[in-house]
């Protein structure tokens, strides 16, 4: 009778999805393990966003994205120079990574219709994306290191916080003019020596603003290059010039002051979010790639679950696309 | 009929009623055995793996006990001499060439406090611990074959190992571990020419730190996806033994909080090495003005505390689950208010992330913010307290067994319900411009989760020795162990109030200069003698614990306790696979102590009818 009462009372249990011996979720432990670590992630993640708001409202200025980021490799070849692309270029990269999350879709797709061919087709195309996203961040980094000098530690990125006029090789005001807001960007001296960017046909840099309104260096060469304080311009122990200016409105009107470098912490968090986000696409490709060789050898035809294994690098790779909306909503956008 | 003989034959309920899962017919379980490296070393049984974690708990929480005998001999007698412990640390104790007198470095004090820290906090009480209860209990409560993913179980443990080796070299540096505070703050964390054990000590501690955090999260991530996924037939979540809902609450606040302080870690090493400035503003060293510019050593505070406060309850909260199922079983009562206990871990699982600014009032953070993070302090001791009411209340009238594990599960009560008032104090932004960094936090918190998880943490192990060794320990020295540890808890960590109260700062080397502490030299030399005897009883303890495991009395029957739960339904040697033959499925609560005059109805005994009457009424 006992026997009959615990059978009846299982057949209860059975009812509930919760009342153990099933999966509640109706997902495998697999993948509420890939759920569990993408939230821990999306809190590292949050924790550094956090902190770039955190002290990116307590600057007086940051730089505008618009003029940060406008330069494309493409405006070197055909476009000529000075044509400015705000955020043309990381749009494109961007574009590629959600599109290779549309590709990642159809191979889950195909994995569920046991279609290995199917699979490994559209996983290779997810592949290709992932690693065009990563070449063009290795564009833009090589292109904000090598050609403008940003670094961790250094943002020749500044705004003004005043109009104002810079100042000649001489010390004499030019009429070169610029109005609070504006943005600029601290060059360096060439490396080759002669005069401040002698290479401003190769240099993109230089061209870029002079159709521009930012009332930007264009053209300036200062004729030191040594580091010291000039008459015009500074130039740090590390190269740049920091030009000099006569402020022209407010209530420091009349007086010189100088150019200077814009929030450290730009660099920094921009480096180390975009680079920490850009790692995660790096593993991601490395697991996709591993994950497509073994989906081609056949090894997940012999489990029979679908390819769980392709739904799981899944998630891991919408959710990598999903943190670069945020990471793209604070670095390009606001 | 309160019947002391009553026994259940688990196999042949087990047998008649279980639930076949056909683990047996798989093959997958043999490989376990094979041989002696993968049966004790490179083992995926969560059994195993829960002794490794303690085992190596043990160690830790000996090291970290022993440097706070070290830094209280420095504070109780600050002009002895410590020549004899020079053999032991070497060149961190100066001696005197005219005197003779040996004296602590100061540079080797603040290390010493700095690693007591770090190793009680993450290493006893987090991996030891929750590593070690979670490990155990998760799947012999719930009914489980193993954890969800033995695999990244054995991970988790050594990736603690490797943490543990990284912090343990640490200690040996010729500059010394770190020294700046086991919180880590910058700027003393962020630069490396900041103290002596802010270098390669740092580095080591954040490697370590780092690895630690990793081993959390895939215990963690593991011990969710048990617990949503394994468990067996009939264990809906409130059949679930308050334990199970304790290391299940455990396992979010982990998941969720650790990330945050691997962030801060992240930031913090590009700090120390590629010269960033996120936590470092306008700094001078040595008279040189540093180029950092613009950081703020608050928002490391902030993404510290962030992991920092829930951490006290990832502490607390195994202990309260460990403490709740002794209570309950040793004194043949159902734990009072079930579903009241279940509300409050959950409440203050999610009240531990919203508290964490009141680590921060005194260091800059707005007013008004500290108003928020004060109302949201004081709100967590209500849970807090509905389950201290709720323990004293399984108490009452109960048929108590005043053995080792009950004595410590009652005294973690009193622990907690001195320790937690004092947070009361403590959580308010006014009173604490006071107290902050004094002794009075001292005591407050090594009170309320110090002494209270270590109580929990013996009441478990004291509790569930029968079940990880098949042997009993000592109950006479386990008695000894207990009372000196009572009474010595409480004599080192009372004193503590009165001269926090009175403003005597920690983490100073010594009070020399501030002749108003004079007074409290007698008291401090009071809390030194007490810890030293207190540490004894440890050794007693650990003493204990290893004779009994090869010596100790032997389990003759699976249920020795005469507990519900179904860790008690295996074998006296669990081995692989914890069951035999089926998986018992649950029918009842796990708290059916002298039930219509029963003494105790195992989880897996089905309903009777007049049983199903009534809860079909309800």
């Amino acid at each position: 009778m006992a026997t009959e009462a615990a059978v009846h009372h299982e057949t209860e249990n059975e009812k509930g999805a919760w009342d153990g011996g099933k999966q509640p979720f109706k997902v495998s432990y697999g993948k509420l393990m890939m759920w569990y670590f993408l939230l821990s992630d999306a809190f590292t993640f949050s924790g550094f966003l956090i902190a770039y708001g955190a002290l990116r409202f307590s600057m007086p200025t940051w730089p505008v994205p618009d003029f940060v980021f406008k330069t494309a490799p493409f405006n070197n070849i055909g476009l000529g120079h000075g044509v400015d692309l705000p955020l043309i270029f990381v749009t494109f990269m961007s574009f590629l990574l959600i599109i290779s999350s549309v590709t990642m879709v159809r191979a889950v797709q195909e994995g569920h219709r046991e279609n290995k061919n199917g699979v490994v087709f559209w996983m290779l195309l997810t592949i290709v994306g992932g690693l065009g996203f990563l070449g063009c961040q290795a564009w833009e980094w090589t292109n904000l290191i090598g050609t403008e000098h940003m670094t961790m530690t250094t943002n020749p990125f500044g705004t003004h916080t005043e109009s104002g006029a810079y100042l000649n090789e001489d010390g004499s005001v030019s009429d070169e003019t610029f109005e609070m807001g504006d943005s600029y960007l601290i060059h360096k001296v060439s490396a080759h020596g002669h005069g401040g960017e002698a290479h401003a046909g190769d240099d993109y840099s230089e061209g870029s603003h002079e159709g521009g309104d930012h009332g930007e260096a264009h053209g300036f060469t200062p004729a030191q290059t040594a580091p010291g304080n000039y008459a015009g311009y500074e130039i740090t122990d590390k190269g740049y010039i920091l030009r000099k200016y006569r402020i022209l409105d407010g209530d420091l009107a009349g007086r010189t002051a100088t150019q200077e470098f814009g929030p450290k912490a730009f660099g920094a968090l921009f480096f180390f979010i975009t680079g920490f986000h850009g790692f995660h696409v790096f593993s991601g490709v490395v697991f996709l790639i591993i994950i497509m060789l073994n989906a081609a050898s056949g090894l997940y035809v012999k489990r029979k679950n679908g390819y769980e294994m392709v739904e799981k690098i899944g998630l891991y790779w919408h959710f990598v696309d999903l943190v670069w909306v945020f990471v793209f909503l604070v670095f390009y956008l606001l | 009929m309160a019947d002391d003989v009553l026994v259940y034959d688990d196999e042949v309920i087990i047998k008649d009623q279980g639930y076949d899962d056909h683990f047996h017919e798989h093959d997958h379980g043999d490989s376990y055995k094979s041989n002696f490296v993968n049966h004790y070393i490179f083992s995926m049984d969560h059994k195993i793996i829960a002794r490794q974690f303690l085992i190596t708990g043990m160690i830790w929480a000996l090291i970290g006990a022993a440097m706070s005998i070290i830094f209280r001999l420095q504070l109780g007698f600050p002009e002895e001499s410590l020549t004899w412990i020079k053999p032991l640390l070497g060149k961190w104790i100066t001696v005197d060439e005219v005197t003779g007198i040996g004296t602590l470095m100061p540079e080797f004090y603040y290390a010493l406090v700095t690693m007591h820290g770090t190793i009680i906090v993450f290493f006893v009480l987090t991996a030891g611990l929750s590593g070690t209860f979670s490990n155990l209990l998760i799947p012999l409560q719930l009914g489980a074959r193993d954890m969800a993913s033995p695999f990244l179980n054995m991970l988790s443990y050594w990736f603690f190992f490797l943490a543990s080796v990284i912090m343990f070299y640490s200690l040996f540096l010729s500059t010394g571990p770190f020294s700046g505070g086991w919180t880590a703050y910058p700027p003393l964390s962020a630069l490396p020419q900041a103290s002596t054990g802010s270098g390669t000590g740092m580095t080591l501690w954040l490697m370590s730190l780092t690895f630690f955090v990793v081993s959390v999260l895939l215990g963690g991530i593991n011990y969710i996806t048990t617990v949503l996924n394994l468990r067996t037939k009939g264990m809906s979540l409130w059949k679930m033994p308050l334990t199970i809902w304790a290391f299940f609450v455990t396992a979010i606040l982990g998941l969720l909080s650790f990330p945050v302080l691997v962030s801060g870690f992240f930031m913090l090493i590009c700090d120390r090495m590629l010269g960033t400035s996120f936590f470092l503003s306008e700094i001078f060293i040595e008279g040189a003005a540093l180029p950092n510019v613009g950081g703020s050593p608050v928002l490391y505070q902030h993404l510290f505390w962030f992991l920092g406060h829930p951490e006290v309850y990832i502490i607390i909260l195994p202990a309260m689950g460990i403490v709740s199922e002794v209570l309950a079983v040793h004194a043949r009562k159902p734990i009072f208010g079930y579903k009241a206990m279940v509300f409050s871990i959950l409440a203050i699982g999610f009240l531990s992330f919203i508290v964490w600014a009141h680590h921060m009032f005194m260091s800059g953070v707005n007013p008004f913010i500290s108003n928020f993070f004060v109302v949201f302090t004081l709100i967590i001791a209500v849970p807090s307290a509905v389950k201290v009411f709720n323990w004293i209340t399984t108490l009452y009238k109960g048929n108590i067994r005043l053995n080792t594990p009950m004595l410590f599960a009652i005294g973690f009560v009193s622990m907690f319900i001195s320790g937690g008032l004092t947070g009361i104090f403590l959580g308010n932004s006014a009173i604490d411009i006071q107290m902050h960094d004094t002794y009075f936090v001292v005591a407050h918190f090594h009170i309320v989760m110090g002494v209270a998880a270590f109580f929990g943490m013996f009441a478990g192990i004291y509790h569930w020795f029968p079940k990880m060794f098949a042997r009993f320990m000592n109950e006479t020295l386990g008695k000894i162990h207990f009372w000196i540890t009572m009474i010595g808890a409480y004599a080192v960590f009372w004193p503590m109030h009165y001269i926090g109260l009175a403003g005597v700062p920690r983490r100073y080397y010594s009070f020399d200069t501030f002749n108003s502490f004079d007074d409290f030299a007698a008291m401090n030399q009071f809390i030194t003698i007490a810890a030293i005897v207190v540490f004894a009883a440890q050794v007693l303890f650990v003493i204990n614990f290893f004779y009994s495991i090869w010596k100790g009395k032997q389990m003759k029957t699976k249920n020795p306790w005469k507990a519900t739960t179904l860790e008690w339904t295996t074998p006296i040697k669990t081995g692989h696979g914890n069951w035999e033959g089926k998986l018992p499925v649950v029918h009842r609560w796990a708290y059916d102590y002298g039930k219509d005059g029963i003494d105790y109805i195992p989880q897996h005994i089905p309903l009777t009818e007049e049983e199903k009457a009534t809860e079909a009424a309800h």
